[in-house]
């Protein structure tokens, strides 16, 4: 600490420097950050629930629907616990911007089988006795304002009505939480049997269904048997991992891991560069300086260790400011509207990031370091 | 000041040192079986044309480079056979240095600069304070230490780099041109200040100058040429 005020002189020498330098360092981090949130809402959603839950889609295609009597096919093959079914609505409130998920569910079936959705037992218990009721998540019923009560009209882009419209009313019975950050409280779900009774077409049959293994490490071969049950039926089965299923969704935009690490790792090379040739030059700058502290009794040590406390100052600085930013931004929320329910930057993300910018100064800062540390004394000063 | 004088009785003992300095495949002799004996309490001056080898000399003792041949001793201590690591602690305890360019960081206030080499030791901030204070009343810049550099006239500059030379309280202090770039008025109040600083606190000097004006304030004057002493001039 004692060499606080000298280490954060230097970077004061030449302000506009520095602050350009910091900028661009804020700037990468930044990206990393908003980056990091749009990785998580694609490829997240998977809570630790979802290790031992299946999802049983058509094997033709998730928008093509499976029978509802197969729960009962599936529940009997051995090492299932549960199943469920969900089917895709397809609505928007007032305005086709306002989109949002709402699937048809069975609620006891639903919430039993996602203990990730927290809802009070006296909601729970006025779902259902309510045949219209749905529940809506936290961000949804607080970007609308919807609250207990009240009567809400969604237009499905998909079902119609027995009566030919595609206006559906739900009363909002109750608002549920997310257990953890990582539980989507942008959905709304309400019941399946009147669903299933009020719409014109497809009767009997579901979206998908999600089956909980008894043991997940028997998940794989629950997956097998699913399928084989179906096999050769007019409706065969795909069945996978609820993780594999939602990083499906999110490979059909592209391999996202890919796609940030390489405009991360362009970025975050520029940066290096800009950040490395800054501390350089501050350090050829002052040949004369390092040349009288070695002269006055500093190490070679030490003077490795200055020269990377500025670097590594200067970048964790700026990695600290960007990853703020990021987060104040980040935590508005969704940008698309509800395309990205689980748009957030993770927790463990921001700590990636810190020890990413202490490392980005450990490597800009060692060169110029080991210059400093190497500079001969008698020879320094006689630059001056 | 704690010092151990030499077995011949000089706290600075230079015995046959040579210095020679690589240039391509040119070798350059800078100093030349040279010996010298400096004693504790002495304001030697050394004085030569340039090239001579008076900075080099004075680097040798003062830790900075190693001799080619000989020995250097200070103290006791044979400097000439420590480690980079050993010879920047010795610096540390027992060198305090004087530039002809001031050299003082530009980024950091009078104060902070005399402070620079109590980073060093193991005193505490208060104590480290304490000695900044007194170094700075002993130059006569207690007003001025929060100053920076570029606020401060040159003569001014050159009492804040003796003040961190003596804020240590060193064994030696090694002056390269104290007043090479001062006016003869500055210069002359340079010269008062180390004059007494050898006078009346005790302190062993060894100064490198051009000017017989200078040089006239020490006590043992010698003149180096080609890399030799040539003769001594006593007070």
């Amino acid at each position: 600490m004692r060499f606080t005020h000298l280490i954060w002189g230097n970077l004061r020498r030449k302000k506009t420097r520095t602050v350009l330098t910091l900028l661009s360092i804020v700037v990468a981090f930044v990206l990393f950050g908003f980056l990091s949130a749009i990785k998580q809402a694609l490829t997240g959603g998977v809570s630790l629930e979802g290790a031992n839950r299946l999802i049983v889609r058509h094997k033709v295609s998730i928008i093509q629907l499976l029978p509802v009597d197969y729960k009962r096919r599936m529940e009997k093959i051995p090492g299932v616990a549960a199943v469920t079914h969900q089917t895709w609505f397809g609505g928007i409130y007032q305005d086709p911007k306002n989109f949002f998920m709402q699937n048809p569910v069975i609620p006891d079936e639903f919430l039993d089988m996602h203990p990730e959705v927290v809802l009070p037992a006296d909601r729970r218990q006025a779902w259902l006795q309510t045949r219209t009721g749905a529940i809506v998540g936290r961000k949804t019923a607080d970007r609308f304002h919807w609250k207990v009560g009240d009567k809400v009209p969604i237009q499905s882009t998909i079902w119609s009505k027995k009566d030919g419209t595609f206006l559906w009313e739900f009363d909002v019975v109750g608002i549920y939480d997310g257990r953890d950050k990582n539980t989507d409280t942008t959905a709304m779900f309400f019941r399946y049997d009147y669903f299933d009774e009020a719409r014109r077409g497809g009767t009997g049959q579901v979206g998908w269904y999600t089956v909980r293994v008894k043991d997940s490490a028997q998940a794989a071969q629950v997956a097998k048997l699913v399928d084989a049950e179906f096999e050769n039926s007019s409706y065969e089965t795909k069945t996978e991992a609820e993780g594999a299923f939602v990083q499906a969704w999110a490979k059909q935009i592209g391999d996202i891991a890919l796609i940030t690490a390489s405009i991360l790792g362009a970025v975050f090379f520029t940066i290096l560069l800009v950040t490395g040739n800054t501390i350089s030059q501050s350090v050829r700058e002052r040949t004369g300086e390092l040349g009288v502290l070695k002269a006055i009794g500093f190490t070679n040590v030490q003077m490795l260790a200055l020269v990377l406390a500025e670097s590594c100052l200067l970048t964790v600085l700026g990695g600290m400011i960007g990853l703020g930013v990021a987060w104040l931004l980040t935590s508005r929320g969704d940008p698309t509207g509800g395309l990205l329910p689980l748009f957030f930057f993770p927790a463990r993300e921001v700590l990636v990031g810190l020890g990413f910018s202490a490392a980005l100064g450990l490597v800009t800062g060692f060169f110029p370091a080991l210059q400093a540390m190497r500079l001969r004394v008698a020879d320094s000063l006689r630059r001056i | 000041m704690n010092e151990t004088n030499t077995g011949n009785g000089a706290l600075v003992d230079v015995s046959g040192v040579e210095k020679v300095f690589h240039r391509g495949s040119e070798d350059i002799q800078v100093l030349k079986d040279l010996h010298l004996q400096v004693p504790a309490g002495e304001f030697l001056a050394l004085m030569g044309p340039s090239g001579s080898g008076k900075s080099t000399l004075l680097n040798l003792i003062g830790g900075l480079d190693h001799p080619t041949r000989g020995s250097v001793t200070v103290a006791g201590e044979r400097i000439d056979q420590l480690s980079d690591r050993r010879l920047a602690a010795w610096r540390a305890r027992h060198v305090g240095f004087v530039f002809q360019l001031y050299n003082l960081l530009p980024v950091l206030t009078a104060e902070r600069n005399v402070e620079l080499p109590l980073l060093l030791t193991r005193l505490s901030k208060s104590e480290r304070r304490r000695h900044v204070e007194t170094a700075l009343e002993a130059v006569g810049l207690t007003n001025r230490a929060k100053h920076y550099p570029r606020q401060l006239s040159g003569g001014e500059q050159q009492r804040v780099g003796i003040a961190r030379g003596i804020v240590t309280d060193p064994t030696l202090l090694l002056c390269d041109e104290p007043t090479g770039d001062l006016d003869r008025r500055a210069g002359d109040e340079i010269l008062s200040l180390l004059q007494a600083l050898n006078r009346e606190h005790g302190k062993t000097i060894i100064m490198v100058t051009h000017d017989p004006h200078a040089s006239a304030r020490a006590s043992r004057t010698v003149y180096l040429n080609k890399g030799q002493l040539t003769r001594e001039q006593k007070d």
